[in-house]
């Protein structure tokens, strides 16, 4: 088990002699980790108080000079309070800000459904110029994060709260790309972002059902591949769709749309059912709205039949 | 307030902070600096100055509370079962999976006037039930705690400029003056410099007072009480942690659960202060 988040503070410390880099926090440095980075660069990092609108102005001011900017702070805050401001003077501007946010999804925890952010996929996701992307693991967030610090152009990135299991060491991050984690010729499971374990796991109960499986890791969601999608989706005829995100507008909707337009299948999505989320351990709170592997077992049941 | 109310509610103030401290433990989750920090202050509110009824939560003519520092939920919630709002028991299921007592602040438990928890929300739903209060000519006066991190946000300093300008004598606002934010203190992260010459510039008037002397809060409270045409706001000077000497003065327990050795020594703290207070005014 590893954290995201730590693993996004060392990268920020590893690429961070590059002096175009500069890094915005809103009093959560401690918690996103960009402390980590603030610590050894203190005059290319800014801890702009609770202000998550002025952190991403200043974040496009800094943009627009030059700078290759990563501005973090828990998703619910980033994306929440500082939306308007992102979309017209990030996206709009298709200036280099890199949003980074932690704690997203229901694993936040015992914060409960304040602090919850389940649909920062779909509003990120809306906005031109911007590419989204939620890896799996810590080591998938590193790669992630060396590749997108000189891409060009705004990115949204949403890591958890939780230490989540390490899977893909072995693994390339390709912006566009998702990937075949296990291939199987029954049906195929989709997942993004830390619910990939979740997926393998079932994946590995089906097999002793006799059912094969593929899994699918999607990192990023726009833009997503949608041939991977339709192959798997011809394929195997079913799909299933992973997600720590509204069942609206996230990883679902999108697999939806594209088996819509390119093909059929029988498809079953994953994720929170349009409510709020509550007090509680994080993977604990998974369980309980379904995010589980009990529940990917019985959904593939039902869409085997 | 005479010397007997005065123990009463340091007394009061002394369980408010003990079942905070209780409550964090037992959930190994919460923010015991700013629930300390405000604990004098709650019990003044709930023992002293609000006009509510714990039997009718949602009476109309109640006074409000909003709790704009919504992360230091264990203090209020304490001081609403203290009042009697919900038994004390319930207080150990908080941030438990399927509690009515959430994390932060909801409008589902009894007594709770608005769901908070986003910073600088609280402050100006607060100025949009002091509007109301005057469109329906009530008698009510609305209380928002605030923090003073969160007056880093905007939209605190948007209500800001809106509540001089609807005249709104029936709202008074108390700033939790701790010095101390999430990250490290006010004064490195983002200074606010002179904040009541700030505020009154806004039109406010503005007192600044000792926020843990139980007789000043109350009588800073009464005098904004008086219908004068403005949004008054008590700059309550505290310190983070109040209480508990290892948490006061530092943003390290923002955010954080005490451990077992941690919380023994928090309790037995408290436990000495209570004891100090009973025995005041008897020699
Ligand atoms: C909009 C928003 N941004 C960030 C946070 C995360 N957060 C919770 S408490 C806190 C610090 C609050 O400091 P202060 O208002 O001084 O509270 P106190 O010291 O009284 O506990 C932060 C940044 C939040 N709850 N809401």
């Amino acid at each position: 088990m590893e954290s995201q988040r730590v693993a996004y503070g060392e990268t920020l410390l590893e690429i961070g002699e590059d002096e175009k880099i500069v890094v915005l926090d809103a009093d959560l440095s401690s918690s996103t980790h960009t402390i980590m980075f603030g610590n050894k660069y203190k005059e290319r990092f800014f801890n702009m108080g609770i202000q998550e609108q002025n952190e991403v102005g200043v974040a496009a001011g800094l943009a627009r000079s030059g700078k290759i900017v990563f501005a973090s702070s828990f998703a619910v805050f980033i994306v929440g309070r500082a939306y308007d401001i992102i979309r017209q003077s990030i996206a709009y501007t298709n200036l280099n800000v890199k949003i980074v946010a932690t704690h997203a999804g229901l694993t936040v925890g015992e914060d409960g459904a304040t602090h919850q952010m389940l649909e920062d996929i779909g509003i990120m996701s809306g906005l031109p110029n911007f590419r989204v992307i939620a890896p799996a693991d810590a080591p998938e967030t590193r790669k992630v994060i060396k590749k997108i610090a000189y891409m060009d152009g705004p990115f949204y990135v949403r890591l958890s709260r939780e230490k989540v299991p390490t899977l893909l060491n072995d693994y390339e991050f390709e912006l566009g790309k998702g990937i075949l984690f296990k291939d199987g010729h029954d049906l195929t499971i989709i997942s993004t972002g830390i619910t990939l374990s979740i997926a393998v796991d079932a994946a590995n109960d089906l097999k002793a059902k006799g059912i094969d499986a593929a899994v699918i890791h999607m990192p990023t969601l726009k833009p997503i591949d949608s041939e991977l999608v339709s192959k798997y989706a011809k394929n195997t005829g079913k799909v299933i769709t992973v997600e720590e995100h509204s069942i609206y507008n996230g990883l679902g909707s999108r697999v939806a749309e594209i088996i819509a337009e390119h093909g059929t299948a029988k498809l079953k999505r994953i994720g929170v059912m349009d409510q709020f989320g509550e007090s509680g351990p994080g993977w604990a709170l998974l369980e309980k709205y379904g995010i589980s592997k009990e529940n990917i077992i019985k959904k593939s049941m039902e869409i085997i039949r | 307030m005479n010397i007997e109310e005065q123990k009463e509610i340091k007394l009061k103030a002394n369980e408010i902070r003990t079942l905070a401290i209780k409550m964090i433990y037992n959930a190994q989750s919460g923010h015991p600096g700013g629930s300390l920090s405000a604990s004098d202050i709650l019990s003044v509110l709930y023992f002293k100055v609000l006009n509510v009824d714990p039997k009718n939560p949602e009476w109309s003519k109640r006074d409000r509370f909003v709790m704009s520092k919504g992360h230091a939920s264990a203090a209020y919630y304490a001081s609403l079962a203290l009042k009697g709002y919900f038994p004390i028991n319930d207080l150990f299921t908080f941030r438990k999976l399927g509690s009515i007592l959430q994390g932060h602040p909801t409008i589902h438990v009894p007594g709770v006037d608005m769901t908070t928890g986003s910073l600088g929300q609280g402050f100006s739903t607060a100025i949009g039930m002091a509007i109301a209060g005057k469109l329906d000519k009530a008698d009510y006066n609305i209380y928002v705690l605030i923090g003073d991190g969160e007056m880093d946000e905007g939209i605190v300093w948007e209500a800001m400029i809106n509540a001089p300008h609807n005249n709104l004598d029936n709202l008074i606002a108390i700033l939790d003056r701790n010095k101390y934010q999430l990250d490290g203190s006010t004064e490195n992260i983002l200074p606010l410099g002179d904040i009541e010459s700030k505020i009154k510039a806004f039109g406010w008037e503005v007192q600044s007072i000792n926020g843990h002397d139980i007789e000043e809060i109350y009588n800073a409270i009464k005098i904004s009480q008086n219908k004068n045409g403005k949004p008054k706001m008590i700059v309550a000077n505290t310190v983070k942690g109040k209480g508990v000497s290892f948490m006061e003065n530092t943003h390290e327990f923002h955010g954080k659960a005490p451990n077992k050795e941690q919380y023994e020594k928090a309790i037995k703290e408290l436990e000495t202060e209570r004891e100090k207070i009973l025995k005041e005014g008897s020699t």
